[in-house]
């Protein structure tokens, strides 16, 4: 690890002076699940680190006629066994409760989870975000059974977020405030497919802090099912989240997002059409899982995502139909 | 990646900083551990430290403990290399394999993926604060019972996550134990006896109790 | 000596400490974060030695440039190891070590060494051996018989392809070791399988006398056949305290570096093909194989694999050679890729005649060396009966309908184990304390633990009453713990070392008893007369009649006699069902329940045996399911140097396991028989016979993950 100087900030405003208008200078730490891990591989070697664990105002869930505000600080361990989490956004509790070690559902923060990077190991090994050699991206030809079946390059890695798809599917806005005062982008628009190197593939910016997550109310039913080969320690291979605005018991319209396919978590508008009007059925959700899958460019080495994607989405709405209503 | 051309970064606030007596200085030779940690402790109350050796406290197993690291140092390696409490194993030093796991205010974490500058003010337990071979906690006891162990290595580790495991649930399921302890890998295979030393302790510690 | 003591087990009836499970003794050392390591260990004045490795898979080093990390404070030595022109011929090669006063700067201070390279071509893939090129190289053809007209007049005959990859050990204790080198004195607190020949070797290294290095080591964390004499890095180390003035170097190898460059698995990928009888009788066996140990040479798995006698073989293997780090033994080197390549073949061959495959293992057991023959027929059909075959097998495809299938397989193991060369000092003093000495080492198979049985039977005392020291190069020497020989040495020349101290006792004991030593015998802390239990004085009056002059006893397992002796023999043999269910959907294997029979002799403690026998099971799931070192032919890069994409079963990932101990009394009387390896060999054949069946085609390479098994279903084996 390069040595650092660690900022310790009682305040958002104190924490915001001491972020830099660059990437590569100043780093936020919240549950350093990733941020250490990423320092000590020096792939990340920043001159500051700041820690917003001490900004009261980044903590708690709370429930409101608006919807759920979940700070940026609140844990996955806190958003699995939150009950209104638990009873109006399933989705979000089976994502945060699918990670499969108690140890990082206690420290890994929602805020850090939507801003941690990918674990791609072409990136890991410091070859780059897009794993670039000599203009060629290493990804296509080489070992990419963990990689993108979506979006065509030229970043092939996956989102490693686990949160994001739940969120995205439920319309979820995360508030990002900087120095010059607060924005709120929608989960889908945070997560960004980076077009060259320096970007990012997420829409905060150097000098932000992600603050909170705002997810609307509204009465949906949703899960989150994902296509994990081991039980314990390890990444999904898949995964999907369904959130379902119902009429009676057909559905009025639908969100389908695929975690783990893509840069970005994977809005399948396919699968939201093919879903209009229907009652979920096993027929209905295999449908809609094929669907879902549409315009898939599998690499070399993983076409069995492919597969897998189809049956996450197929299992996440036959989970959400039996899941209990808002 | 980044610029060659002088940091960006906003200056520090300058009266928040305290530079230190020792900072500057730089690390000079001599046996670091020890000497630092007995060092007095400079520090002011500040919100920027480091890069350099930075006076800390923490509070392991009940007490205060004194030690300089620089901000980089993590806390398996603070107890490790500058405390010399070697419970805690550095293994994947990745926050992948468990073996590093200590108590956070109660709650089981990877101490690999922790500084120990950030563990001040909270409440650090390691397996020696909890259990020992004279006295030894209901977990310890249920490994031993149970073969739990085989080079051990793995097993500290383990041991703190099925304690913070079963404070969480202390009437488990078979099917929990099997799903509550995926933060931790052992490679000579002992996962038979630990799910029978988890259901083993659950039932001793409600024993404890109820007697 | 007056009369050699009768160095026999006591009959099964009348033992009363070996055949029990006392709980492991160091367990609460173990259990409570105790036992200290000799990567826990911190010499006063220690410095932290770290490694610079080449990010490349072949290069030249052209230039290397210490100086600004010797200018750092707090750094102490740097020592360059690949010098301008060595060629490195895998990533992860060590071209420099720092020591420093801690680990940061330590770390630091490598990266500040510039080291310039000539990166060079190079093959970092052997899967596909026609890419291999000049690096593969064919050993000779084996014949046995006339495979050619075997298979003209054969029934039946059935071709497969199989592949087993390059797993590593990642031992959780990294490699490594803490040196200190001061004049003429070396001091080592290793990590290693082998105390005993550690410091000789190391003293050759650094030509120092093997009377002036010491080592001592109380605990190891894991070797499963990577840590045997002083590495490199232990000659770092020295050299690197040497330059420091003395100090203590701690050296030990980060997690990307251990996946890299400590040891692995060969890989083997086989086609092969078999030919036979309707009524399920092997006839011909034809394989050719290729694998790779890394760059240098690498043996192949032996095949057919146990049934060595069917009468028609063809074999040849081809080793490639790959740059990456080399391959080290791995708890019972070449028997899993054997294994496997046998097992599923005959797998193949049952499927392909329409015979149960329990049927087809057993009949052609008669294939297996003669004394085994019947232990694998027995074995076969206790573990169908464990593991429920005959109600829960189906013919392979046929596991009704769902997406989940569920299927059955089976498979064998055999191994040697007999115990290696051992010398124990059995001390009995005055005040009737007992102290065996012996320099060994526990891997965490329990060898404290059954070294204190063997001393507590012989002598007719409590446990409790031993005190046992290991892991210092001042006791007698045991041997290196490999090849699962440590058992079996160290209860062999422990029983006969406290048998020859018994002796003494019983001499100066004699007199107060009115009898002769050789009518005495030692039973619940008391010395008494054969015979006449009331004839008897406490072990702590016998003691005293030694005066002021303690025993001390040596014995000795000398492996050429162990045969006549009857204490320990070698000869394993195992068999195992997996019984695991397939989601066809998503192509993920889970185990249900695995049953595994092994032989292994007189067991000394069925407890710490049972463990040994999970423990193999779940490292064999481990690598079934997960493992596999995956490298990168564009970088020349091990692409999982961690633990994350590096998989390891965890604790939900093992299904539910029974192990059967095989201690039938005609096992038990041929004595002691090393259990570390001998079930860890047919875990990925049962695993990958059973998936099969589940889903009706063979998953040809392992691990079987989502991606193979989907492609299997699909039809796009490759």
């Amino acid at each position: 690890m390069q040595s650092f100087e660690y900022a310790n900030p009682a305040t958002l405003q104190e924490a915001l002076a001491l972020l830099a208008p660059r990437w590569g200078q100043a780093d936020i730490l919240a549950g350093g699940t990733d941020l250490i891990s990423l320092m000590k591989d020096y792939l990340h070697t920043p001159k500051r680190v700041v820690n917003i664990k001490n900004l009261k105002e980044l903590e708690g869930i709370q429930k409101t006629d608006a919807g759920l505000r979940i700070g940026a600080l609140v844990t996955m361990d806190e958003l699995a066994k939150n009950a209104d989490v638990r009873s109006g956004y399933k989705s979000l509790a089976d994502a945060a409760a699918g990670i499969p070690s108690p140890q990082i559902r206690h420290m890994g923060t929602a805020g850090g989870d939507l801003c941690q990077r990918p674990r791609c190991w072409y990136y890991r090994q410091g070859f780059g975000l897009l794993a670039m050699k000599d203009g060629k991206s290493l990804v296509p030809g080489g070992e990419n059974k963990y990689h993108a079946i979506f979006g065509g390059g030229p970043a092939w890695f996956v989102s490693a977020s686990s949160l994001g798809p739940a969120l995205v599917a439920l319309g979820a806005r995360v508030k990002l405030v900087s120095a010059k005062g607060p924005r709120e982008v929608p989960a889908a628009k945070f997560f960004v497919a980076p077009k060259d190197e320096a970007s990012r593939e997420i829409a905060l910016r150097p000098d932000e802090i992600l603050t909170e997550i705002l997810v609307p109310a509204a009465v949906v039913k949703s899960a989150t099912y994902e296509v994990r080969q081991k039980e314990a320690l390890d990444w999904p291979l898949a995964t999907a989240s369904v959130a379902l605005t119902m009429k009676g018991n057909a559905v009025a319209s639908a969100k389908v997002v695929l975690g783990h396919v893509a840069a970005t978590p994977w809005e399948a508008a396919d699968a939201e059409k093919a879903l209009a009007g229907k009652t979920i059925t096993p027929a209905t959700a295999e449908a809609a899982g094929k669907a879902a899958v549409t315009g898939a460019q599998p690499l070399s080495q993983n076409a069995y995502k492919v597969t897998l994607a189809k049956v996450a989405v197929k299992r996440a709405l036959l989970e959400a139909v039996k899941a209990p209503k808002a | 990646m980044s610029s060659k051309k002088e940091p960006e970064l906003p200056a520090r606030p300058k009266t928040r900083f305290s530079r230190r007596g020792f900072l500057g200085v730089g690390i000079s030779g001599g046996a670091l551990g020890t000497a630092l940690l007995e060092r007095e402790a400079v520090a002011a109350p500040a919100n920027v430290a480091g890069p350099g050796p930075v006076a800390i406290t923490l509070n392991i197993n009940g007490k205060p403990v004194n030690l300089t690291v620089e901000p980089r140092v993590t806390l398996v390696d603070a107890l490790r290399n500058y405390l010399d409490l070697t419970g805690a194993k550095k293994v994947c030093d990745r926050a992948a394999c468990g073996t590093c796991t200590v108590m956070l205010n109660g709650k089981s974490v990877y101490s690999c993926a922790v500084l120990a500058i950030d563990a001040q003010g909270k409440n650090i337990e390691t397996i020696e604060g909890i259990t020992s071979p004279e006295k030894m906690h209901p977990v310890s006891a249920a490994f031993w019972n149970n073969d739990a162990q085989q080079c051990g290595y793995c097993t500290p580790g383990f041991v703190m996550a099925c304690k913070g495991f079963l404070d969480e649930h202390p009437n488990p399921t078979a099917d929990q134990v099997k799903h509550g302890l995926g933060g931790n890998l052992c490679r000579c295979g002992t996962y038979m006896g630990v799910r029978a030393a988890v259901l083993e302790a659950a039932k001793a510690a409600k024993g404890g109790k109820n007697g | 000596m007056a009369n050699t003591p009768d160095y026999h087990w006591p009959p099964m009836e009348a033992r009363k400490v070996i055949g029990k499970s006392p709980r492991r003794v160091d367990g609460p050392m173990k259990s409570t974060g105790r036992a200290r390591y000799s990567s826990d260990l911190k010499p006063k004045d220690t410095l932290f030695g770290v490694y610079l490795t080449c990010p490349h898979a072949h290069a030249r080093v052209t230039g290397i440039d210490t100086g600004a990390a010797e200018k750092i404070a707090g750094v102490k030595a740097v020592d360059v190891l690949a010098p301008a022109g060595t060629e490195v011929q895998w990533q992860g090669y060590e071209v420099a070590a720092v020591a420093a006063t801690t680990e940061e700067i330590a770390r630091e201070a490598t990266r500040a060494i510039k080291v310039e390279y000539e990166v060079m071509p190079h093959l970092v893939k052997e899967d596909d051996l026609a890419k291999a090129g000049a690096r593969a190289k064919q050993g000779g053809e084996r014949l046995v018989g006339d495979p050619d007209k075997a298979f003209q007049e054969a029934e039946a005959a059935c071709e497969g392809q199989y592949g087993i990859p390059v797993v590593t050990h990642c031992c959780l204790e990294p490699h490594g070791q803490i040196i200190q080198w001061q004049g003429d004195q070396v001091n080592a607190w290793p990590s290693t399988q082998f105390v005993p020949g550690y410091g000789g070797a190391l003293g050759q290294s650094l030509k120092v006398p093997a009377t002036n290095v010491k080592v001592k080591m109380d605990y190891i964390g894991g070797g499963f056949g990577s840590k045997f004499g002083p590495d490199a890095w232990a000659v770092v180390a020295a050299n690197l305290s040497k330059k420091a003035g003395g100090r203590p170097v701690k050296l030990y190898l980060d997690r990307a570096t251990e996946q890299m460059i400590a040891g692995n698995r060969p890989s083997a990928f086989a086609k092969v093909k078999l030919g036979g009888k309707k009524d399920g009788t092997v006839t011909v066996w034809q394989s050719e194989s290729w694998g790779t140990g890394g760059f240098g040479p690498a043996g192949g798995p032996s095949q057919p694999y146990v049934y060595t006698n069917i009468p028609n073989i063809r074999q040849v293997h081809t080793n490639v050679s790959v740059n990456a780090g080399a391959q080290r033994a791995w708890r019972a080197p070449g028997n899993q890729q054997a294994s496997y390549l046998t097992c599923c073949a005959l797998d193949d061959f049952a499927n392909k005649i329409g015979m149960d495959p329990i049927e087809v293992f057993k009949i052609n057991a008669q294939y297996a060396p003669q004394a085994r023959v019947e232990t694998y027929r027995y074995q076969l059909d206790k573990a169908a009966e464990l593991a429920e075959w005959k109600k829960l097998w189906h013919p392979r495809g046929e596991a009704g309908a769902g997406p989940v299938k569920r299927g059955l397989g089976v498979a064998f193991g055999a191994w040697g184990g007999a115990g290696h060369a051992s010398q124990c000092r059995a001390i009995i003093n005055p005040d009737g304390s007992v102290h065996i000495e012996i320099d060994t080492q526990d891997l965490g198979t329990g060898t404290r633990t059954i070294i204190t049985q063997v001393a507590a039977e012989s002598l007719g005392l409590p446990m409790g009453q031993i005190k046992l020291s290991i892991g210092d190069s001042s006791l007698p020497p045991d041997n290196a713990s490999g090849g699962s020989t440590t058992v079996g040495g160290v209860s062999t020349s422990t029983r006969k070392a406290t048998l020859n101290a018994l002796a003494k006792l019983f001499e100066a004991a004699a007199p107060a008893l009115g009898a002769q030593p050789e009518e005495l015998e030692a039973v619940d802390s008391h010395i008494r007369v054969k015979n006449s239990p009331n004839k008897s004085i406490t072990w702590q009056a016998a003691c005293r009649k030694l005066g002021a002059n303690a025993i001390s006893e040596m014995g000795a397992n000398v492996p050429a006699n162990a045969n006549a002796e009857g204490l320990n023999t070698g000869g394993a043999a195992g068999v195992q069902i997996a019984d695991v269910s397939v989601d066809t959907e998503t192509g993920v294997v889970s185990i249900n329940r695995y049953t595994a029979v092994q032989d292994c002799g007189m067991i000394i403690n069925p407890r710490l045996a049972e463990s040994q026998v999970y423990g193999a099971v779940i490292m064999g799931i481990s690598t079934a399911l997960f493992e596999e070192r995956i490298m990168d032919e564009q970088t020349g890069h091990v692409l999982n140097p961690d633990m994350e994409f590096y998989k390891l079963a965890g604790i939900a990932d093992i299904g539910d396991i029974h192990v059967h101990l095989d201690i039938r009394p005609e096992n038990d009387k041929r004595g002691v028989i090393g259990l570390g390896e001998p079930p860890a060999i047919p875990i990925c054949a049962a695993v990958g016979n059973a998936v099969a069946n589940a889903i009706g085609v063979r998953v040809p390479r392992v691990p079987f993950t989502p991606d193979r098994v989907l492609a299997a279903l699909e039809g796009r084996n490759a």
